[in-house]
This record gives structure tokens, C-alpha cells and sequence, in this order.
């Protein structure tokens, strides 16, 4: 076990009873239950933490939480493996495996460091200057790019793990849980509220844990574990800890992620039981906003070298974890108060020989007073210039700035030190408000942005809302606890309890310093790094501006500040001031980048939850599906239905077994399971005008035992759907739709009937799962179902093509209707889904002296084409009319129906429109690809296309291929010839008629 | 993820239902009538306000019934939610206006 040489000897929120081993690039390391990654690494001495995505640079651990730029490492390996993540929140585990990102062939020696050299080549918008010519090289280029930049290794299988997603509603979500959180949370939970409070730490209190404030004479902590004893005892109020949201939408609607298995060794974490992330989908009547502050860096030369730190955040490894995060001396770099506080706790807590530069000259003397009891030295008025060190920092330069502080005067003074801490002041965490539509509002005096008018019904509180000062900010989160629980009708007077007392002390006014000055010979600021993360630095911004991206929006997206996955936490406002100040312009008018969801980045497993696999979608099946499944059919999916595609016998190929199949239809009988086909019941008076009106053909006149064939158009007068129609009664139809358009004709129906013919009576209800149809078709399908159906007289002149009975199918009830999708004798027969199975085995046992033979979806297709029947959705594509398919017999032109005017309009009228035609190749075995492009000639590219084929098979009735074509002006070039290119080859085709087989149909009507 | 109270089932999230579009597109009687462009008129042109719109909404994973909302689009904010065939502008904002006048 290795020493921890950087713990420090007590204090922490560290359980120092259980150490835990972890490796970090193959090295064994020990840290401490209550560790995350990034504080056991501080405390084992490993700063070099992983190499920046552009240039490469050495760097380290910057922040200590959520908004962390740099300490970005891969977890595990495999399908677990997880990339990109913050050292800084993930927790220490036994076992766990962490290595760096974006470096070859290791951290300490990477290859790609090159970049940093070269540096001066890559400036702000490189890769769009550089690989825009020659255009063919494109892709090349991108696969250079993407090795050379980038970030850490995606997971080599599907996720093993399991994701759970949850709804919720509350009268008040309270997001945060530091001081201003559990404040606001208690008042609205004293007031009765139903509370949610979500705190993305494992433990509450945010940033209390990681200073020594003090709290009604103790130490804050206290206060805190008072706080949530009593949230933890009401009964309406729900925690959750290690959650973080994510987004926030409209209607008060936010999601949250809740990481229940990510701070647990793999073993406990895996098995079927464990869930590993919960993804919360809460809807709120109030939101109380408690989301705190990011502490903002300095902006100096070479202020990105490990061992370079938010102050923030080194005192809060110093309180929360007991680790010194410098080896013996500490420069802490400042404009505000709070890097004093960071700077005593640094001396006082983690015994550092601290060096404190303030950019501010004007210091009180007991303040300077209180900073020599602490044993800190205070450079008044100074900057730093320059950060020295490859690999870790070993001396900074210290200068005294003018009084503009637009350079330095007097000498540089060098001091040795291995930390380096900045502090800019704090932003307010705005992300979530902006979210939600709020609008920001910049603060001159203080540089920050604060919520100023919110769109939703919410409260911002503490330092989420600029209120920095902790009392004020517990004083502010109590009213909006109270007032949030009012606002949701909880108006009973309960006594909020005192407010806990809290020190004042005295304060200094920042001063704004966004970027240091360049120095001696005004150097380009190309090493002053304001994005970390993407290496953005002042001289990229500057470019920016001169080159005439003046939007903070452009800027972003031409230097990349603020992208990647911290999205410029840390980085974002200083990019837009020192934007603002190159041009000379107000910040408030630059303004911010859009906030947008997600608040961290979300494994995708998260968001799918358990809709993954088999239950990504719902699986449709028919009663006979079983039959199927024993009878070793290939299944394709259409829509969510499975459905046969064909049977195969022992070895045959997927075209032996189609063949066969459409043989046997041909010349003896086959059948279908055509449960899936959709099935709407519509009764009422008006059924048949409402029939008249969806449908382009004629309805009133139908017989009572008669269907009839129609085809719906949308309003544009485009192909919708077809389908079969029965007439049951006076009243009644059984409509059917394509397979997988009957929600959607459902649907269609509905619409017009609520909202624009409501004076009709008419109800829709679907049947498709309640009946089940088998479809036997051939010229032997009467002789079969005559043996099983003796009551029912079979004869065409006693049951005509296109008409249906009611009667008995081997002893069950079935309705028969003459409908053939074939072009063969058929009768397609229903019967309750519960009689399915029955009735199946019941034809297939009759039929075994007929040759009935079990076909599927692809026959299906071949046969169809074969008689030039079209498919929805596959020769029309909503830009298709009736008349372009040929069916201008089957639209009326007496009556008015949805779609009809949008016919004679002068595009829909054209005679050269695509229209339906055959394509007979040349070579009888050339099947040609569905989809493909037909020219007119062979000739040189480019070429006008002039169709495309929408069906193509090879039909073992014609022993040759055949194919359905959309073709321009089509129907007046029969006989003509066409090309159709493919890969590499042309291949010439006839243009004949869609009808390949039997164009009277004399056959199904026999 | 708007909330939607619909009229039957109460409030809901937008998942359940689907956006039909600008309400009050009133078919014509006798679309023959019509020259091609008013016929393009009722078929393609809709107005795309910022700010109040009503719209057609059905709930489609719940009681399948259609209904209207008035709707603010720039802040998303539900101003009025009515039944089909009920009328465009509410009687008593309409009054409420017309004294104001």
C-alpha cells in the first residue's frame, strides 16, 4: 500500500477506517471511502493528469466539482468502459481502473505534444482555413482530425448495465442542496408542501463541507445535519442525493439524474438487481433554483500547467478531504475576497507557505493585519505573469500592475511554489434559469450575470441568484421556501423557526481584471488559456474579433470556446468580456451563449431507461404466429407487426423457397396470414356519407353483402391509402387499411369527423386484433374451402368476386369475403383472434390433398406485382395521385371527396407527371435494385433522371424478372426503351404496362 | 414538455398528444369553385404568429378526442383551451375588450 503523502494528518469528511486501492494508468494507489477520483489522486501526489484535446499540453485537476475543464478520464474498459469522465465527481471505489485521455503512447510522453510547438499554426478556426481545399479530401482530412483531437474511447459493446426512469410530481422541487437548498426545501416542507430537493453531491450541504463556516457558533456542518434530520423526518419531503439536473423545460418539467450504482465497485454493481442510473422525470408546480456559483479563474500566461487551480477549489480538497493539494508553498491569485478565504485555509488547514497576489491596491489595514496573523505574505496590486514548469508548476512571476492594469511596472519577482490558485470571482449557475426561458441580467459592478425575469413559476436563491453572502442568501431561500409553498395553496402560518446567525465580516469590492496584460514587447496572448478545455486562449478571442466574428455565438463556434463536455463552465463568461472588451463593447449587449440542456453530459443508456432490446419497441403477433415459428418461417418486421416472409423447406435458399411458394398460388392453392391487415368497424347514420367523403369512389350504392376496393388521398390530393371495404348493414362497414397505416387511418378518420364534419354520426373502432383472417388463393382454394364449408354455396354466381358470407369454416364461424391481392380465386376468411389458431390448422389439414401452401410476405409481393396491384408506401410516397398510379377509373367525378380539387391544380394536372409503369430488362435474370434511377440514354453524367423503380422481383410464373416503375409521362411510352444505371454498369429495360399476368382479372373473378 | 389539461381527462404531459396545427381552417363548401389559388390558400398558407395562436391539438394516447388551445408560441404558456365548434374568440374576453373600447 502506498503512502497518501499529500492526506493530511486529520479532519476531512474521509473514512479513514476503510482505504480503498485503485489504479490510475496501471500504478496501485490507496485513498479513502469518501474520496472522489480527483482528491485521491491530490492525495497520492499525481497532478499530471491527462493531455488538452488540441495542443496536447500536460494537464492537471483545476476544479473540485461539476464544472471541471481538464481532469477528464476513461473508465474501465469493454462495454463498461466509460469516457470523458470528471475525476472530480466520480467517487473512489474499490477497484476502481482510471487512465488518461488524448495522449500516445503514455501521459508523461505523448507524441501529439508536437501540437504545442507548433502552436503557432493552429490558432482560432485552423481546421476550417486549412482542410477547406481540395474538396474530394474531405474525408481524409476528418480522420486525421479526429485522431489527432479528441477525447476519451467510446465503449466497444452495448451497455451491460441497467437504467431506470421514473416520474414524479411535487409542489415544490428544490434543486441544490447547499445552504440556500436546504433552507428553502425546510420552509416549504414547515408549510405542508410536497417537496422534492436534489443535490448532485453524495453528501448535502454543497459548499459548506469545503470551508470552516461558521453556523450559530459551530461549525456549519452542524447547521447542516440539523437541516436535513428534519427534512429527512417530514413526511412529504423527498432527497435525493448524487442527482443532478439535467434539463429544464417547459411547464415547470425537469429531469434529473440520479447516479445510484456509479460510486460502486463492479462487483456490487453488477448482477440484474443493480440499477445504475435513474433518469427522474418531475413536474413541479414551484422550482426553487439553489444551483450555487462556479468559481471563475484568472486569466494569465500558462495558467492551464497542473498543479494551476481554482482557489475554491483548493481549499475545499483541503476541508472537505484532508488533502494538501502543493507539496509546501502556494500561490493563491485574486481580485475578490473569497481567495483570502481560500489562501488562510490553505495556511491554517493545509500548513502551505502562502504567497496572496491581489490585483486590488486599496486593502484596509486590519485586513492586511489578519492575513500576517495567518503567517500569508500579500503582494497588493500585483499580478501573476508568467507560470514556470513543464509538467507541474515550480515558480510563477509576479509583477505590480499600472493603474489601467494594462501592463506592469517595476521588476518581475520570481517565487517558487508547485500551486497555483486563481480566483476571478463567482458566476452565479445560471444554466438551469436560462433553460427555462429566464432572462440574464449582467451586473457592471460585481461581472457577473444574474436571473432577472423569470418565464416559469420559479425562485432563484443564493449565489444562483448573485446573493453571495450567506446570510443574506439563507435569509433569501427561507421567503422563497415560504413563498413557493403559498403560491401552491400552503398558506398556514407554521413558525419557519430562527434564522441560524451567521458572522459578517468586512468586505472589499472586486476588481475586474478578465485577462492580464501581455507584458514587456506586447506579446499575443496565445498561452493566457481561457478555455481549457478546447485550448482557447485570449489571443484565439482576439483573432476572432479582428476577423469579424463580433457575436458571442460565432465566436463560440469559430474558436469553440465553450463546447466540449464542461460547455465553458469555467470558461464562458470570461471568453464574452474579453470579447466585449476587444471590441469595446458592453458586456450585457454581447450577451451569453444559449444554455441548453443537458446541465452534464448523460450516458445515452440513462435516457433510454428500459426501452432497450426486445422492449424497445411492442412486438405485434397473430394468433397462428406460433404455428409460424414451429413451422421454421423467416419473420420480417412491418410496422410492429412480425410477419411470415416465407417458409423455408430444410435447405432451401430464400428464392428456391419464394419460387415455390408463388408456383403453388399460381397453379394450386396458397395461404396467407393476413391477420396484421388494418380492420376499423365504422357504424352510424351517416357511415356511408362519411365513406363517400374519405374515399375518391362511390359508396351510397353498395349492397349490403358487397365490398368494394377505394383508395383515400390526403387534402393535397395524394395517395393515402387503400383498401377493401365491406358493406355489413344499412349502417355498418368493416374497412381495411394497409398493415402498417392503420393507426394512422384511424386516426385520419377521427380528425375529420371531430373537427370538421361533427354533425355526422359515426364511430370508428378498431378491429384488428380482435379478428383473425386467413387468406387461401389459387385455383384450388374453392374445391378446399367448399370440403370444410358445405353450408355455404361457393358457386361465383351464387357469391361473386368482391362480395362476402357469413357462415361456418369447419365448424367455426367465420365471414368470407372474395378479395384477391393475388390475382388468383381467393377467399379471405375471418374469425374471432381466438378461433385463429383453429381455423388455420383446420385448412391446412384439409388442404394437404390440394398442395395448400404456406406463403408469405415476399410471395405476396411477386404475386401482386405480377398482376400490377401497388403497395402504399412503396410505389406511392405521398407526391403520388390516383392518376399517376393509373386509377383515374376509380375517382369519381360526380361527388366531392378529401383530395379531389387538389387534382385539377396545374402541377397535380400535368400529363408528364411520374406515372406507373412495367420495366421488362433486357436480360430476363436481371433483377434490378428497388429504388434505382432510370435516364433516358447512356450518355455522359449528369444525366436528367426521369424515374425510379419502386418494386422489382424475379417472378417464377414468367420465368424472368419484372419490375414496377414511377417514370415520367410513363403511360404514353410503352414499347420505348430505358436505361437504368447501377454501379459501374447500364442496364436497358422496355417500358410495357404494369399488368404483367391476366390484365382482364378474369382470374379472381372465377 | 408542455402540460396540457385536456378537456376529458384533465392534465397530461405533451407526449400524449399530437399538434394538429392552426384551428379554425374552415374547409370550403364548394372547393370546384374555387380558383387555384384560394384553393392553395386553405390547402398550404397558415399563420405563424409570435405570440397567441390557436391550434388543434388530439390526444391521441389518451381519449382520441380533438380540441383546441390557444396558445402563446413564444413562452409556450397556455392561455385557453376549448371544444371543438365552441367559438374562435372567447365571449368573455371579447366583452372584457369591447368595454375597454
Amino acid at each position: 500500500m502506498s503512502e497518501q503523502r499529500f492526506r493530511l494528518a486529520q479532519g476531512g469528511r474521509i473514512d479513514r477506517e476503510r482505504p480503498l486501492r485503485f489504479t490510475f494508468n496501471g500504478a496501485e494507489l490507496t485513498g479513502y471511502a469518501g474520496d472522489t477520483l480527483a482528491s485521491a489522486l491530490l492525495a497520492n501526489g499525481v497532478r499530471l493528469i491527462g493531455r488538452s484535446f488540441k495542443y496536447h499540453r500536460p494537464r492537471g485537476i483545476f476544479a473540485e466539482g461539476v464544472e471541471e475543464p481538464n481532469a477528464l478520464v476513461q473508465l474501465g474498459q469493454g462495454a463498461s468502459g466509460e469516457p470523458n469522465a470528471r475525476a472530480t465527481q466520480v467517487e473512489l471505489y474499490e477497484g476502481l481502473v482510471a487512465q488518461s485521455q488524448n495522449c500516445w503512447p503514455s501521459v508523461d510522453f505523448d507524441i501529439g505534444a508536437i501540437n504545442n510547438r507548433l502552436s503557432f499554426l493552429l490558432p482560432a478556426g485552423f481546421y476550417y482555413k486549412t482542410f477547406m481545399w481540395p474538396k474530394k479530401w474531405w474525408m481524409k482530412y476528418e480522420r486525421f482530425i479526429r485522431r489527432a483531437a479528441g477525447l476519451g474511447r467510446a465503449p466497444t459493446g452495448p451497455d451491460p448495465d441497467i437504467y431506470d426512469k421514473r416520474f414524479a410530481h411535487c409542489d415544490v422541487l428544490v434543486i441544490g442542496g447547499g445552504a440556500a437548498g436546504l433552507m428553502a426545501a425546510q420552509a416549504a416542507a414547515k408549510a405542508g408542501a410536497r417537496v422534492i430537493i436534489a443535490d448532485d453531491r453524495p453528501e448535502p450541504g454543497g459548499r459548506l463541507t469545503g470551508t470552516r463556516t461558521i453556523i450559530d457558533e459551530a461549525p456549519a456542518t452542524e447547521w447542516v445535519d440539523r437541516t436535513v434530520a428534519d427534512l429527512d423526518d417530514a413526511p412529504e419531503v423527498l432527497r435525493l442525493q448524487r442527482t443532478t439536473a439535467l434539463g429544464y423545460y417547459d411547464h415547470n418539467f425537469l429531469t434529473l439524474l440520479e447516479r445510484l450504482g456509479d460510486h460502486l465497485p463492479s462487483s456490487a454493481r453488477s448482477g440484474d438487481r443493480q440499477i445504475r442510473q435513474r433518469l427522474w422525470k418531475v413536474r413541479a408546480k414551484q422550482v426553487v433554483l439553489a444551483t450555487g456559483a462556479h468559481e471563475r479563474p484568472l486569466v494569465f500566461r500558462n495558467n492551464d500547467k497542473p498543479g494551476v487551480m481554482l482557489a475554491g477549489a483548493a481549499q475545499a480538497y483541503s476541508n472537505r478531504y484532508a488533502v494538501r493539494p502543493g507539496s509546501g508553498a502556494a500561490v493563491v491569485f485574486t481580485n475578490n475576497d473569497s481567495g483570502w478565504e481560500s489562501a488562510i485555509d490553505l495556511a491554517d488547514i493545509a500548513g502551505m507557505r502562502v504567497t496572496l497576489v491581489d490585483v486590488r491596491s486599496e486593502l484596509s489595514n486590519p485586513r492586511r493585519t489578519l492575513l500576517r496573523r495567518h503567517g500569508i505574505e500579500l503582494l497588493a496590486g500585483h499580478a501573476i505573469t508568467d507560470v514556470h514548469g513543464n509538467k507541474s508548476v515550480k515558480k510563477v512571476s509576479v509583477a505590480a500592475l499600472d493603474d489601467a492594469a494594462s501592463g506592469y511596472s517595476g521588476r518581475h519577482r520570481k517565487i517558487s511554489c508547485d500551486l497555483v490558485c486563481s480566483s476571478g470571482g463567482w458566476n452565479p449557475a445560471v444554466h438551469l434559469f436560462s433553460q427555462s426561458g429566464g432572462k440574464l441580467s449582467f451586473d457592471d459592478q460585481r461581472g457577473i450575470f444574474i436571473p432577472f425575469e423569470s418565464k416559469q413559476p420559479q425562485f432563484c436563491v443564493g449565489a444562483c441568484s448573485g446573493t453571495l453572502e450567506l446570510g443574506a442568501a439563507i435569509l433569501e431561500a427561507r421567503e422563497a421556501g415560504k413563498a413557493a409553498a403559498a403560491a401552491c395553496g400552503f398558506k398556514k402560518r407554521a413558525s419557519a423557526g430562527a434564522l441560524p446567525e451567521i458572522e459578517q465580516s468586512e468586505q472589499t469590492p472586486i476588481r475586474l481584471l478578465w485577462s492580464t496584460p501581455s507584458g514587456s514587447g506586447g506579446r499575443a496572448r496565445s498561452k493566457h488559456f481561457v478555455d481549457l478545455q478546447n485550448d482557447v486562449t485570449v489571443a484565439d478571442v482576439e483573432l476572432a474579433a479582428r476577423e469579424g466574428y463580433r457575436s458571442v455565438e460565432h465566436l463560440k463556434r469559430y474558436t469553440t470556446t465553450g463546447m466540449g463536455t464542461d460547455q465553458g463552465k469555467t470558461s464562458n463568461v470570461n471568453a464574452l468580456a474579453l470579447l466585449s472588451q476587444t471590441l469595446d463593447s458592453d458586456i450585457a449587449l454581447t450577451g451569453t451563449t444559449t444554455f441548453r440542456p443537458p446541465f452534464v453530459p448523460a450516458t445515452f443508456g440513462a435516457l433510454a431507461g428500459r426501452e432497450v432490446g426486445a422492449l424497445s419497441d411492442p412486438i405485434r403477433t397473430t394468433p397462428m404466429h406460433e404455428w409460424h415459428v414451429e413451422k421454421g418461417a423467416v419473420f420480417e418486421d412491418v410496422g410492429q407487426w412480425k410477419r411470415p416472409r416465407y417458409y423455408p423447406l430444410a435447405d432451401e435458399s430464400m428464392k428456391d423457397a419464394v419460387d415455390r411458394e408463388c408456383l403453388a398460388v399460381r397453379e394450386a392453392v396458397g395461404i396467407l396470414d393476413a391477420t396484421t391487415l388494418g380492420k376499423i368497424d365504422i357504424q352510424g347514420r351517416d357511415a356511408a356519407e362519411f365513406l363517400e367523403r374519405i374515399y375518391t369512389n362511390n359508396w351510397k350504392k353498395l349492397g349490403i353483402g358487397r365490398g368494394r376496393y377505394g383508395l383515400m388521398c390526403t387534402e393535397d390530393g395524394m395517395v393515402f391509402d387503400d383498401g377493401v371495404t365491406l358493406r355489413l348493414g344499412e349502417r355498418h362497414f368493416l374497412m381495411h387499411t394497409t398493415t402498417s397505416n392503420a393507426a394512422r387511418v384511424l386516426a385520419w378518420l377521427e380528425e375529420w369527423r371531430q373537427t370538421e364534419w361533427p354533425d355526422l354520426e359515426v364511430y370508428f373502432t378498431s378491429l384488428t386484433e380482435q379478428l383473425a383472417t386467413a387468406s387461401i388463393s389459387g385455383p384450388l382454394a374453392r374445391p378446399l374451402l367448399a370440403d370444410l364449408a358445405p353450408d355455404i354455396d361457393l358457386d361465383p354466381k351464387a357469391f361473386p368476386f368482391m362480395h362476402w358470407r357469413e357462415g361456418k369454416v369447419a365448424e367455426i364461424p367465420a365471414r368470407i369475403a372474395r378479395i384477391s391481392f393475388t390475382g388468383e380465386s381467393s377467399f379471405e376468411i375471418s374469425t374471432p383472434a381466438g378461433f385463429g389458431r383453429s381455423l388455420w390448422e383446420a385448412l391446412i389439414q384439409q388442404g394437404r390433398k390440394y398442395g395448400l401452401t404456406p406463403y408469405g410476405t415476399e410471395a405476396m409481393h411477386v404475386l401482386r406485382a405480377e398482376r400490377g396491384f401497388i403497395i402504399v408506401g412503396q410505389e406511392t410516397d405521398g407526391t403520388v395521385t390516383p392518376i399517376d398510379i393509373g386509377m383515374a377509373s376509380m375517382v369519381s367525378k360526380t361527388k366531392d371527396f378529401i383530395g379531389k380539387r387538389s387534382l385539377s391544380r396545374t402541377d397535380t394536372a400535368r400529363e408528364d407527371r411520374k406515372q406507373l409503369v412495367g420495366l421488362l430488362t433486357q436480360s430476363p435474370t436481371e433483377v434490378l435494385p428497388e429504388g434505382a434511377q432510370i435516364v433516358d440514354r447512356e450518355g455522359p453524367l449528369p444525366m436528367p433522371m426521369i424515374g425510379h423503380v419502386s418494386s422489382s422481383y424475379y417472378s417464377a410464373n414468367l420465368k424472368r424478372s419484372i419490375a414496377l416503375a414511377l417514370v415520367r409521362a410513363g403511360r404514353s411510352r410503352h414499347g420505348e426503351s430505358v436505361v437504368v444505371p447501377l454501379e459501374g454498369r447500364n442496364v436497358s429495360a422496355l417500358i410495357t404496362a404494369p399488368e404483367f399476368l391476366d390484365p382482364e382479372g378474369s382470374r379472381a373473378r372465377s | 414538455m408542455l402540460l396540457i389539461r385536456c378537456p376529458w381527462c384533465g392534465p397530461r404531459d405533451e407526449s400524449e398528444f399530437h399538434c394538429g396545427g392552426e384551428a379554425h381552417i374552415v374547409r370550403p363548401l364548394s372547393p370546384d369553385d374555387l380558383s387555384d389559388e384560394q384553393w392553395a390558400d386553405y390547402l398550404f398558407m397558415r399563420s405563424n404568429p409570435k405570440g397567441a395562436h390557436r391550434e388543434r391539438w388530439y390526444h391521441e394516447a389518451g381519449c382520441r378526442r380533438w380540441f383546441n388551445i390557444e396558445r402563446d408560441t413564444l413562452t409556450h404558456e397556455i392561455l385557453r383551451i376549448y371544444r371543438i365548434g365552441e367559438a374562435a374568440e372567447d365571449k368573455k374576453r371579447a366583452k372584457a375588450k369591447g368595454k375597454g373600447a
